[in-house]
């Protein structure tokens, strides 16, 4: 406890030295802790809409021959709904969806698209599919995204010509009803594609009870009887997604990391230049009668309180900034989403006990670390020779 | 050891490496000071007295030979067992007065009670009783840099003095001192050393000081050559 009054006054008495090593701490604490929460905070938010808009919660059943990034296998990826899922399907938490490749005609130019069909009364998914429902008109309710809408010049009402190829080759084409226009943040459900229900594809394909995905609310326990199927979870469908996010954690623990090492810099500076001049000082004390262990140790703990100076300050300072980042987010330029990323127009911050205890924690014990260090020279230092200084 | 003395070195020999040989800065030292004494050790620059001074205090050890203060032998105490001998029994005044740069004058004398466990209330009163002797309560809350030399060597002395220890070594306590604030600080430690009975122990070769001393071991060359008692 004394140790720890005279490194308060120490502290105190060093005036401008300290708190300018608290000031240099208490900002990278902040940023850390700010960019950290943003990260995790955009991690959160793909991961929120992905699992909740693109895939389901419980990961998908992808017909084996189905491989998203090579367009040359959607032509084969289809069979009969997997038995495992017939009664989730029935009750709607399991959605099994139907992907045929297909040429719209907007303002009278080709385009390739993909054509989903979908349960209308789903829920394993957050789509408006309940919006495809066929209506009086007889004509096939679509449902597109609003960059689709956007790029091909589409809006509610339009009616869209549709052509694709059914199982055994043939062409075939029909009108198709613009009903509903989505806003997602989900590039994959929206860009270049077109959502009618999934009994109208089947029937344009004849394909009556296959599919290509069944996109599930619960995750599947063991494995489809089925060769035809296989079980994707929600890590293997995140897997490119986490990656991404694994890249810039990277990228921003660098920086991070330089940010720190400035502070700890300025610490272990101050610790160094605190042995080299204050020789005297520890022979002082230990003539007065502290041991060489607690003159370690009191030199440890001023340089520590700097991090315990540092962090109440981070925290009293940041908590506002972390606070209006949690509640209000922070707006991203818009054309974010163009790279592929499910976010909003706003990115909101995360910041959970584990990321504020983590990071003072981590930040505490290597400010101790950094501290203790050059502290390990008075080791060898004799009381006559630190009365002289020497 | 007789009850009355309070420091016995025999034999004492101070041996410091240089290159591939050694120095020997005491040669052999044979010195009795008895409890309530004012001894002055004194001599030349480089004859021991401050090696000798600072191995009576627990700040060196010996290459050879006993040294016993206050009953204990030092060779056998650990570094902790002697830095508790030093909080508990001695108090030491430094040439260049070694205050704590960042404490008040009141701090830096508090500092030897905070070792020893005292209550704050029991500290304030010992602090101010010492700053009191040394004439200079009034600058309790300045901090060094404010403070003269000769005010800077009275707080030194009070944090010698405020734990009343039964011995006080000074290493050339005057030596950065006017002759007015030297006779000041002299008289002080004479006055403490009749009021409370405390023994002290200087490393001089003042003059100023070597007038007040009772007794004088002069040391020529790491080896007593004299010792008188006035």
């Amino acid at each position: 406890m004394i140790l720890f009054k005279l490194a308060w006054r120490n502290l105190i008495g060093a005036g401008l030295r300290t708190w300018l090593n608290v000031l240099v701490l208490a900002m990278a604490f902040i940023l850390m802790i700010w960019g950290k929460g943003v990260v995790d905070g955009m991690a959160y938010q793909l991961n929120d809409a992905m699992t909740n808009i693109e895939f389901g919660n419980g990961g998908q059943l992808w017909m084996s021959e189905y491989d998203p990034t090579d367009p040359l296998t959607i032509e084969d990826s289809h069979a009969p709904y997997p038995e495992e899922a017939l009664d989730r399907i029935a009750a709607h938490t399991a959605a099994p969806i139907l992907i045929r490749q297909g040429t719209i005609y907007p303002e009278g130019r080709m385009q390739t698209i993909l054509v989903k069909g979908i349960a209308p009364g789903q829920k394993a998914m957050d789509l408006p599919t309940d919006k495809i429902v066929t209506g009086p008109t007889g004509l096939t309710p679509a449902l597109i995204g609003q960059k689709m809408a956007d790029k091909a010049g589409l809006d509610v009402g339009d009616l869209l010509t549709v052509r694709w190829r059914d199982a055994k080759g043939t062409f075939d084409a029909r009108e198709v009803e613009i009903v509903h226009i989505m806003n997602t943040v989900v590039q994959t459900v929206d860009r270049n594609q077109i959502w009618i229900s999934i009994e109208d594809l089947q029937a344009m394909s004849n394909l009556q009870g296959q599919a290509t995905v069944v996109a599930l609310d619960e995750p599947f326990e063991g494995s489809p009887t089925s060769a035809a199927w296989v079980y994707r979870d929600i890590d293997y469908l995140m897997k490119d997604m986490n990656d991404m996010i694994k890249t810039k954690n990277f990228g921003g623990n660098v920086m991070y990391g330089i940010l720190f090492a400035i502070a700890l810099l300025a610490i272990f500076d101050t610790q160094v230049l605190a042995i080299f001049r204050r020789k005297k000082e520890m022979g002082t004390l230990m003539a007065l009668g502290l041991t060489r262990a607690k003159v370690i140790a009191l030199f440890t703990i001023e340089g520590s309180m700097h991090g315990l100076i540092a962090f109440t300050a981070g925290f009293i300072l940041g908590s506002p900034l972390f606070y209006m980042m949690a509640t209000k987010g922070y707006a991203i330029p818009g054309g974010m989403d163009d790279y592929g990323m499910a976010l909003g127009n706003v990115i909101y911050g995360k910041y959970g006990p584990d990321l504020l205890i983590g990071t003072t924690l981590l930040m505490f014990l290597t400010v101790v670390l950094v501290s203790y260090l050059p502290t390990r020279k008075i080791s060898k230092l004799t009381p006559t020779d630190a009365l002289r200084g020497k | 050891m007789d009850n009355s003395t309070l420091i016995k070195t025999q034999g004492l020999v101070k041996r410091y490496p240089v290159g591939t040989g050694h120095f020997t800065a005491l040669k052999g030292i044979d010195l009795n000071v008895d409890s309530g004494e004012f001894v002055g050790l004194v001599g030349p620059s480089g004859s021991g007295k401050t090696t000798l001074l600072n191995i009576i205090g627990a700040l060196d050890a010996p290459s050879e030979g006993t040294v016993e203060v206050l009953g204990k032998n030092l060779a056998t105490l650990s570094g902790s067992q002697a830095a508790k001998h030093r909080s508990a029994f001695m108090g030491f005044i430094f040439q260049t007065y070694n205050l704590l740069p960042v404490y008040t004058a009141f701090e830096n004398v508090e500092f030897p009670l905070l070792l020893l466990g005292k209550s704050a209330e029991e500290r304030k009163e010992l602090v101010m009783q010492a700053l009191d002797w040394v004439g200079i309560a009034d600058k309790a809350q300045s901090r060094p840099k404010m403070l003269s030399g000769g005010e800077s060597q009275r707080v030194a002395i009070a944090r010698a003095m405020v734990k009343q220890p039964k011995l006080v070594l000074a290493d050339e306590p005057t030596a950065n001192l006017d002759a007015k604030n030297s006779h000041h600080i002299l008289e002080t430690m004479e006055k403490l050393n009749q009021e409370l009975g405390t023994t002290f122990v200087f490393a001089t070769h003042d003059e100023k000081v070597i007038s007040y001393l009772k007794r004088k071991v002069t040391l020529v060359d790491g080896s007593i050559q004299s010792d008188e008692t006035s």
